[in-house]
């Protein structure tokens, strides 16, 4: 149904890169979806359905992939050999992770105190920053091709979106 | 939307005979069987021309009833009357907070509480069966043969276990399942199919007994779900029975029999219904005793005493809205699905909150029936001028696996698109481990304990190796049911156990919303407690780790470095049972470090183990 051998960015007929453009994966997800979902093989043979389950299941996985920044940039570096979030080593600039840690405190005390505004201004800085470090990985990953070096802003922007994912669910604990 | 019809003219595809495709809203007030005929979605009213088929069974002494032929008998024979089974499904007695609410008599069993009947022991399962059953020969009257495909809605938030059970009861009524599709999603595809929608809506689904929101995109012909909410124990049920509670209350009523108190939960729903329309509402009845029952409930004490209900819908409303990246203003429109919707306090509740009316202009009762019809209709191999659409849907909760301190690992998290197959890997923590507990969870919080647990299974026959050489992946894959399969297998040796999830119980009353605020709620507590049980394991770990690597292979260390590995060692039990995990992080690193050369040199000694093990093996073999 669909050739598993192929990696996300082929699957979908894309560049493999960080920036491209998202109408053109989206229609191209719809499309394949089309084709192999599930849906379209209900009255057929057992063997199809867990064929059009398998090949779904896949494209579904590599559009999340792709359409998520941290996890692109991710799979990027992997196509390249590189495990940018390898167990062994965590390492980031410590002034990063002061910036990170504080601004972590920060949101803590915010939702103790019920602070819903500090708490969306913490939000809005952290994802503007990881806005920041996206324009510097489009021009590592893209223009430099410095894959292995862009290993470090991978890291910071998997933990910058982590904590704008965590401060994200204390507003919503605190606004409801 | 825009929606071709595919084939080139002149080129009209092969007839083939049509299938007998059906969609069934399987409610838990109301249920109803819809097709599609000439092109049409049509709901298939009994001989009477009645759409709706009350979800009633009784066990009576002369067999099965459903519908309104047990309706007739919910307050003379209540205990062997079942109303509201869908509550029921997949969930175990302890869930049950309202069990007291229900005249039955329940009999706890594992898995799935279940019923003593006239009829005998009966589970949620068989009742809602015999309900199926009932809409499978009303259908097949109307279609003048068996049935070839069914589809069976559910609501969105139903969890695994829900979903197993409701897939279990058709398959018990005989009926041949083509697919089990979210109600909000049904209701999304009658109403988008019907008006040509395009954009992001809401469907705000309050039915009988269980809560929905779903956000869907339509755009060129997909429905695309971005997230979906709930409650599976909230709905019109709950709405009765605060009316019920002020009856007794103004009544000054004393404790009633099953029969009066199911006389005046009719009594309480039918008022609820009147004040959809007028402003008061009389409720007079007389109890077996003598004494009668006459009040007057006017909108205004309605509208107060269930403000809270209306309120709790729209918190889950809220965590779609955040889950789907959406606010409030970029909803295009929001449809109204269930009974319940009737209601004017719900629909102003909906209004105020949105910023604009909600869509009305589908019957609430059908248009789950209906857009389940079209799904049947078409995933049968029914050709239709508008069937070139497709749906994409999620799982409405995270599914995950318990790792070592009772915490939840998430495997797929909430609104992921169905279908999905994803793997993670986990390890050994012990030398020589042969065996490995699977515990499979589904719920938004970081404790197994505040999670619901579906299934448990074990991986046997690892082969004996150092502790975190084994390399155990475990894959979870969820169909377009939404039903989850789990897989584990050691990749060194390719060692394999499976399991179909069919769960043991589901969520209690209000369970999922509380475990998901909660998970909000504890964001913080849990992620401190989160660190410090991690650190705890993994300080368990390297202690067990080093005492059993010094036990056998003491004489690779020596004097100098088992000093200082006993020092590392004593440090980190000092501060295993404290409450800093950063302290009790370095005491684990500076173990780790005091035993680095150590392992190495272990490591070098079981891999020449394990050749000359090997080199045995084939000789022997």
């Amino acid at each position: 149904m669909i050739d598993f051998s192929r990696n996300h960015f082929d699957l979908f007929g894309l560049p493999p890169a960080f920036r491209f453009d998202m109408a053109v994966l989206d229609h191209a997800y719809r499309q394949l979806q089309s084709e192999v979902h599930p849906d379209r093989f209900a009255g057929g043979s057992d063997a199809k359905k867990r064929a059009a389950l398998q090949a779904s299941a896949r494209v579904n996985e590599a559009y999340r992939a792709l359409k998520n920044p941290v996890q692109r940039a991710q799979y990027l570096l992997r196509l390249h050999g590189i495990d940018a979030v390898s167990e062994t080593d965590t390492a980031l600039p410590l002034e990063f992770l002061e910036r990170q840690l504080e601004r972590r405190e920060q949101a803590a005390d915010a939702q103790a105190a019920g602070d819903v505004r500090m708490l969306s201004m913490l939000l809005t800085d952290a994802r503007a920053e990881s806005r920041a470090l996206e324009e510097v990985l489009a021009q590592m990953l893209d223009v430099e091709k410095a894959f292995a070096v862009a290993r470090m802003q991978v890291r910071e922007l998997t933990f910058l979106t982590k904590l704008a994912d965590d401060i994200d669910a204390m507003l919503a604990s605190t606004e409801s | 939307m825009a929606l071709f019809q595919i084939s080139e003219p002149g080129e009209a595809p092969a007839r083939q005979p049509r299938k007998r495709a059906i969609g069934i809203d399987l409610g838990t007030t109301n249920s109803l069987v819809a097709t599609v005929r000439n092109g049409l979605a049509v709901v298939l009213p009994d001989s009477e021309g009645r759409p709706l088929v009350p979800s009633i069974v009784r066990y009576g002494e002369s067999g099965v009833e459903t519908g309104y032929a047990a309706m007739s008998h919910q307050t003379d024979d209540p205990q062997n009357t079942i109303i509201s089974v869908k509550r029921l499904m997949g969930r175990g007695l302890a869930d049950l907070a309202d069990a007291r609410r229900f005249p039955y008599r329940f009999v706890d069993a594992p898995g799935m509480v279940k019923i003593g009947t006239r009829a005998g022991v009966k589970s949620p399962v068989e009742v809602s069966a015999d309900l199926l059953r009932a809409l499978r020969d009303r259908a097949e009257s109307s279609l003048g043969g068996p049935i070839d495909g069914a589809v069976v809605t559910v609501p969105a938030y139903f969890d695994d276990a829900q979903r197993q059970a409701t897939k279990d009861a058709a398959q018990l009524a005989g009926l041949p399942i083509l697919r089990l599709l979210n109600e909000p999603t049904a209701a999304a595809i009658a109403y988008g199919l019907d008006n040509a929608s395009e954009g992001v809506y809401a469907v705000y689904d309050l039915g009988g007994g269980t809560f929905d929101i779903s956000i869907l995109r339509l755009s060129r012909g997909v429905f695309e779900v971005l997230a979906t909410n709930g409650d599976s124990a909230l709905g019109g049920d709950d709405f009765d029975h605060r009316v019920f509670c002020w009856i007794i209350e103004a009544a000054k009523l004393p404790p009633l029999s099953p029969s009066d108190a199911r006389l005046l939960l009719v009594k309480a729903r039918e008022a609820k219904e009147n004040l959809s329309e007028h402003e008061t509402a009389s409720i007079v009845a007389t109890l077996s005793g003598g004494q009668t029952v006459n009040l007057t409930l006017t909108k205004a004490i309605f509208t107060e005493i269930t403000g809270n209900l209306v309120a709790k819908t729209l918190r889950p409303v809220k965590r779609a809205l955040r889950d789907a990246q959406m606010k409030p203003d970029e909803i295009k429109g929001v449809v109204l699905v269930g009974g319940a919707t009737r209601m004017p306090q719900v629909r102003r509740a909906v209004a105020e909150f949105f910023g604009q009316p909600p869509l009305t202009n589908l019957n609430p009762d059908e248009v789950v029936a209906l857009g389940a019809a079209v799904q049947g209709n078409k995933l049968a191999g029914n050709r239709e001028r508008d069937d070139d659409w497709l749906l994409l849907d999620v799982i409405p909760l995270s599914l995950g696996l318990e790792t070592m301190g009772e915490l939840t690992e998430k495997i797929i998290p909430r609104n992921s698109t169905i279908p999905i197959a994803r793997a993670q890997e986990f390890t050994t923590y012990k030398d020589g481990q042969t065996a490995m507990a699977i515990h499979v969870v589904q719920g938004e919080r970081e404790k197994v304990a505040d999670c619901r647990s579906l299934a448990r299974f074990e991986l046997r026959g690892i082969p004996p190796m150092v502790a975190g050489a084994a390399r155990i992946q475990v894959t979870f894959q969820v169909d377009a049911d939404g039903l989850l399969d789990v897989a584990a297998r050691e990749q060194t040796t390719g060692i394999e156990a499976t399991i179909t999830v069919k769960p043991s119980y589901g969520l209690t009353d209000g369970e999922i919303a509380k475990m998901l605020a909660d998970s909000f709620a504890h964001a913080t507590d849990d992620m401190q407690a989160r660190a410090l049980a991690e650190a705890q394991v993994e300080a368990d770990q390297i202690v067990v780790a080093t005492e059993t690597a010094l036990a056998v292979d003491g004489e690779l260390v020596g004097d100098d470095e088992r000093a200082t590995i006993d020092v590392a060692l004593m440090k980190l039990r000092r501060l295993r049972d404290g409450t800093d995990h950063l302290a009790l992080r370095a005491a684990v690193e500076s173990l780790n470090h005091a035993t680095g050369e150590f392992a190495s040199r272990r490591m070098d000694r079981s891999v020449s183990r394990a050749l000359t093990g090997k080199r045995v093996d084939a000789l022997s073999g």
